[in-house]
């Protein structure tokens, strides 16, 4: 199939290197301690975080220097056509939940709230690919939002790779078409990459170039996210004291 | 670059499934006039492809039914919508890539305007509005966007054959006109003869249809719609199938079910009803009673059709198909075979076919519209009708002509002439038919395709010597043999005496993967070409001169890359070790096979080159054996070889191929190599090497070899191919030719061998049976076949020396690059073949000839009778065409004799006997070879 037409034109009107539209909020669950929602495209996910707060389950925390860190991802029924109910706990969702806290854990100062737990809640109110670059994107801002301590922003993008194009922030029909798929998530700041992902194969230097322009990607999107909460810059800021710790 | 966003929700009807997706509409899409002043941004000037005042919008159906006009340089500045490209797409593949390729011609005017994502022509599908008045709609907004964008200075013109949509445009203010009146408008009278007419009748029909009222009732049964044929697929009332018309009898065809897991024979026109060779369709099986004897036996019957002489097949998929042959037994004849007649047309494979008019008497008045009859080369399509401006230009010509209708009422169905080839009878005409008739790319290559070669005179580098993947072996003795004359040598040997008494062998192939790198123009083309076509008088390379007869060419006393197979052998040829290695040589001889043969002949001559030749003959002699008594098959074919006049490309004289021990060498050396080389590529790559196989033939298909040999008294085991070449040895009768007569009949029941992707296939289908060798692939011809090259590529990616490239990684491209590689590798063959008869045919045009010939097939008017001198086989009529049926002869089937009434005469299978070959021109223009018992 043609997935980029000779005009360069991608199915959806898109250019290879360009990304969906973006739209973010914050605050948009009232009784969470940090909430926002996020959309990439007809993506759209919402993203809660409970915490610090005092450890309910006192046998899943393993060290008492650190904060636990808690995720869930989940599938609201209606958010493909089908409407098919979604079980809780299948494998792919537990694999996201774990990859989601993983790159969380990764720039939230958990050193600096001991015996807390953090709670986060993503779910997906409607998909069209790339989810899970979505859901860290709407965690990494419910985060900001509860004014939990992080050493840099994580955000993450997808890139494909399509007749024989790189494509950036592939939607549902260019992910199922059976390409490459390469998540990456980074902490924009520091120039780390904390989330990388890839299912089927590429040779390494066409991997090289579709993981750069999804690093691009992520980059596009902290500059978003940096507008739409401006706060997040102070615990970027204070980053270089922190580092006598 | 500005990005708004509108939803647009289409619904797709596959269980009906809601299915929302973005269309991002922009404002940097340009409109492609070179003239246009609002759209300057470098992009837009390097897109700008139309520059002339009137430009013209062509919708959907004008693509799909117009393709041939738009392809004619006359036509230009045309704008081709996206929505148009997508409703072709869905309609018609083969016309969207010819479109496609259109607008990417640098040469042609053709620019694609993406009217979908762009903000002023993007529409929205309106309350009860049909898809296709959506899409109408959206082609007149943008060719009313395109008048606005240009100003008056420019005339946008749309051109439509649907009324209602160019009655909407006239209103909303926008130039539209039909393309006749368009083209008329043009004033060039040929070019009317490429605009396909209107399917819905128009006046020109009723006249030439009032003047045969014969032809005014109904022919042909209707096609069932496409919904009670599903249906019908689906209560085994109907069977699906592809229809192949019977090269020989194109009143019979054949339709392969795997419903009924036999083949369905479909007799006579009218229940074909109107199927054309290679289209889907659907077929309803015949009431028992109905089912025909074996009426194919005859040679010729309805009409004027009848057999021609050709060259002798070689292989079964060359070979006419043959009918199971009735049970001697039983003296009532038993319907074998089921036959049916076609119910719907599922899917068309309608091209252009090339051939020339039915000669008829010019009309009065010249310029006038006329009917003529297209007769094609290709036996299994029927006349076409065309209409015509130019007859007299046309009437001794050889022209392409698609086909583009055919109702109920007409015997022959419509099409158009598309372009002249040349004069009938002319060589270079005849050769080009041929080329175009196997879908043969012969233009010459492209300027990015010779951008890819390394600048001449090319010699070796010092890189390359410093490279530590190549062997030096320049210092080697290497050397090669081929045919007398050959400039693309792309294999040479060495064989060099060990101090442990075994020997060193060596097989050098050209290294044509170092310069033809995947992904480049260069291997694109390639890819396509698939291989090297050789006609009589001339080849068709596959890839540039500089490469196959210069840079690559293992000539001697150059050094030259190559990739090198070396073997350690003992003197019983057993292999102790084999390498495999890029390598650096330079050949001390090009030998013929004559010269090699000779030197090896002569035991005079002691040089250490003729030594080296009298081993490695040794040993390809005990391989040889090794193999025969393995199973290999010793098959034979007729291969002819002409000799040409250099002045004139006539053809002086032909005759068989002399086949030497020389050649045998070669060849044994060279399958030897192969076969290595596909063992290592398995190896290291089990689901993605590109090997070749030959499946075992079924019994049936041996069944009219067996038949022939048991009425001379053979008996012939085909259990396998061991049995099968102990008994074609033993298969000896009182003349020497009676055992190569056999054999060659042996080969035409097999199959071709076929290139396949290894994942596709379990092991023990990978089996050669020609061969009788597990595994075996294409590895020494690099220059002329491009499964070498692919084979090249993942040897060198086995040893770790180069990358492999990324279309190994997908499984459906390598299925369909092992696919094309096989369509064109038969059609090189084909198109080959005819130009052997076509050369036959100019040879025996002044010499009439008598020769002896052999019988091999027994027809109730005549016999087949094959030439061994020529290669050439055709049919020999015992009683004229006139009188029909056999009144004077019968035939005994169980023999395989035709015996006159009053037994005074009988000719049998395999006899020979001496015939007159002439050729006659029943009809001008159209010669043909005949051959008359003497």
């Amino acid at each position: 199939m043609e997935f980029v037409s000779p005009e360069g034109l991608r199915l959806d009107g898109r250019r290879p290197t360009e990304m969906r539209q973006l739209r973010a909020e914050i605050g948009v669950v009232s009784k969470a301690d940090g909430s926002a929602m996020f959309e990439m495209g007809n993506t759209k996910v919402i993203a809660a975080v409970y915490g610090p707060r005092e450890v309910q389950n006192r046998g899943q925390q393993t060290n008492n220097d650190h904060a636990l860190v808690r995720c869930e991802y989940s599938m609201a029924n209606f958010s493909t056509g089908d409407r098919v109910r979604k079980p809780k706990g299948d494998r792919r969702s537990i694999e996201i939940s774990l990859v989601i806290r993983q790159t969380m854990e990764a720039c939230i100062m958990t050193h600096l709230m001991p015996r807390s737990q953090i709670d986060i809640f993503v779910q997906v109110l409607q998909a069209d690919g790339g989810t899970r670059s979505a859901c860290i994107n709407a965690a990494t801002l419910a985060l900001s939002d509860a004014g939990i301590p992080m050493c840099d922003l994580v955000t993450s993008c997808s890139a494909g790779y399509l007749n024989s194009t790189p494509l950036l922030d592939l939607n549902y029909i260019e992910d199922s078409a059976g390409g490459a798929d390469v998540t990456v998530g980074i902490l924009p700041t520091l120039d780390k990459v904390t989330l990388l992902q890839m299912d089927a194969k590429l040779s390494t230097n066409i991997f090289e170039d579709v993981m750069q322009l999804a690093t691009e990607g992520c980059k596009a999107i902290a500059n978003y996210i940096r507008e739409v909460n401006p706060f997040i810059l102070i615990a970027v800021y204070i980053w270089p004291s922190l580092k006598t710790f | 670059m500005l990005k708004s966003n509108v939803f647009s929700k289409k619904t797709r009807n596959n269980k009906i499934k809601k299915e929302v997706r973005e269309v991002y509409l922009r404002d940097d899409i340009w409109c492609g006039v070179s003239s246009c002043t609002t759209c300057d941004s470098p992009a837009a000037s390097a897109a700008a492809r139309l520059t002339a005042s009137t430009i013209l919008v062509v919708d959907t159906n004008v693509v799909l039914h117009q393709i041939d006009l738009l392809e004619n340089p006359a036509i230009d500045d045309v704008v081709v919508l996206s929505v148009v490209l997508d409703e072709v797409k869905n309609k018609n593949l083969s016309v969207y890539n010819r479109i496609r390729a259109l607008c990417s011609n640098s040469l042609r005017k053709f620019y694609v305007f993406a009217n979908k994502f762009h903000k002023d022509t993007h529409v929205e599908k309106m309350e009860k509005e049909s898809p296709n008045d959506l899409n109408d709609r959206a082609i007149r907004v943008a060719t009313q966007w395109y008048q606005k964008h240009l100003g008056d200075a420019t005339r946008v013109l749309l051109v439509t054959n649907d009324r209602e949509n160019k009655r909407k445009a006239t209103e909303e203010g926008i130039f539209a006109e039909t393309i006749e009146s368009y083209v008329k408008s043009l004033g060039q009278p040929d070019l009317l003869d490429l605009v396909v007419q209107p399917a819905s009748v128009d006046v020109n029909m009723e006249d030439i249809e009032d003047s045969r009222p014969s032809k005014r009732k109904v022919i042909y049964e209707e096609h069932k719609p496409m919904s009670e044929i599903t249906s019908g697929l689906r209560h085994g009332i109907y069977h699906q199938g592809k229809l192949r018309v019977n090269r020989y009898n194109p009143f019979e065809a054949y339709v392969g079910s795997e419903s009924i897991g036999d083949e369905i024979i479909i007799y006579g026109r009218t229940n074909m009803n109107r199927a054309f060779d290679g289209d889907i369709v659907a077929v309803e099986l015949l009431p028992q009673e109905q089912w025909h004897e074996e009426k194919s036996l005859s040679i010729a019957d309805e009409e004027e059709e009848e057999e021609d002489v050709h060259l002798a097949p070689s292989s079964a998929d060359d070979a006419p198909r043959s009918t199971t042959p009735v049970n001697a037994a039983d003296q009532i004849p038993v319907p074998s075979r089921p036959s049916g007649r076609v119910v719907g047309i599922i899917k068309r494979n309608w091209h252009s076919y090339c051939g020339s008019l039915e000669p008829m008497p010019m009309p009065a008045g010249s310029g006038s519209i006329a009917y003529a009859l297209f007769v094609s080369k290709d036996r299994r399509i029927p006349k076409i009708r065309i209409q015509t401006r130019q007859l007299g230009n046309l009437l001794n010509k050889r022209i392409v002509v698609t086909v583009d209708s055919w109702d109920r009422q007409s015997r022959y169905p419509f099409g158009h002439y598309v372009r002249v080839i040349g004069d009938i009878g002319d060589r270079d005409t005849e050769s080009e038919m041929v080329l175009i008739e196997n879908d043969i790319d012969a233009r010459p290559f492209t300027a990015q395709v010779l951008a890819c070669l390394p600048p001449l005179p090319w010699s070796v580098s010092s890189e390359d010597l410093a490279n530590p993947i190549r062997l030096d072996l320049r210092q080697i003795r290497v050397f090669s043999v081929d045919p007398p004359g050959c400039k693309d040598i792309d294999d040479a040997l060495h064989c060099t005496a060990l101090p442990n008494g075994n020997y060193e062998v060596g097989v050098h192939i050209a290294d044509v993967t170092n310069f033809v790198h995947p992904g480049s123009p260069l291997d694109d083309e390639a890819s396509k070409r698939g291989t090297s076509v050789y006609l009589v008088e001339r080849r068709i390379d596959m890839l540039p001169k500089p490469l196959t007869e210069d840079i690559c060419s293992l000539r001697a006393d150059v050094e030259r890359l190559a990739f090198s197979v070396i073997w350690e052998m003992t003197p019983e040829a057993e292999i102790i070790s084999t390498r495999f290695s890029k390598s650096v040589i330079k050949s001390c001889a090009a030998l013929s096979y004559v010269e090699a043969q000779a030197r090896m002949d002569d035991s005079r001559l002691m040089d250490p080159l003729t030594t080296d030749l009298r081993n490695m003959n040794s040993l390809a002699k005990v391989m040889r054996q090794r193999r025969i008594e393995r199973g290999a098959l010793t098959l034979a074919s007729a291969e002819v070889k002409f000799q040409i006049d250099t002045e004139t490309h006539d053809p002086l004289d032909i005759g068989m191929y002399q086949i030497r021990e020389a050649n045998q060498m070669i060849e044994e050396f060279m399958l030897a190599a192969n076969v290595s080389v596909a063992a290592q590529i398995l190896k290291i790559f089990p689901v993605c090497s590109l090997l070749r196989r030959h499946p075992s033939p079924t019994r049936e298909m041996f069944e009219p070899l067996l038949l022939t040999a048991a009425a001379v008294g053979i008996n012939l085991d085909v259990s396998s191919s061991k049995a099968l070449a102990d008994s074609l040895d033993c298969a000896v009768g009182d003349d020497p030719y009676f055992n190569k007569m056999i054999r060659i009949l042996a080969t035409r029941c097999m199959t071709q061998a076929v290139y396949f992707c290894s994942g596709d296939l379990s092991p023990p289908e990978f089996h050669h049976y020609g061969l009788a060798a597990p595994l075996y692939t294409h590895f020494t011809s690099p220059i002329r076949r491009y499964a070498d090259v692919f084979v090249h590529r993942l040897l060198a990616a086995s040893l770790g020396i180069f990358q492999l490239p990324t279309i190994f990684q997908d499984r459906p491209q390598l299925t369909s690059v092992a696919d094309n590689l096989n369509y064109r590798h038969r059609n090189a063959q084909m198109a080959g073949r005819a130009s052997v008869e076509l050369h036959t045919l100019i040879y025996f045009r002044k010499r009439p000839t008598d020769t002896e010939a052999r019988i091999v097939k027994i027809r109730s008017n005549g016999f087949i009778v094959f030439v061994p001198k020529f290669g050439i086989e055709g049919p020999v009529y015992l009683t004229s065409k006139g009188q029909k049926g056999g009144g004077e002869w019968y035939v005994d089937e169980q023999q395989q004799k035709i015996v006159k009434m009053d037994s005074s005469l009988s000719y049998s299978v395999l006899q020979t006997l001496r015939i007159h070959m002439e050729v006659v021109e029943p009809q001008p223009n159209r010669p043909k070879l005949q051959l008359t018992l003497i």
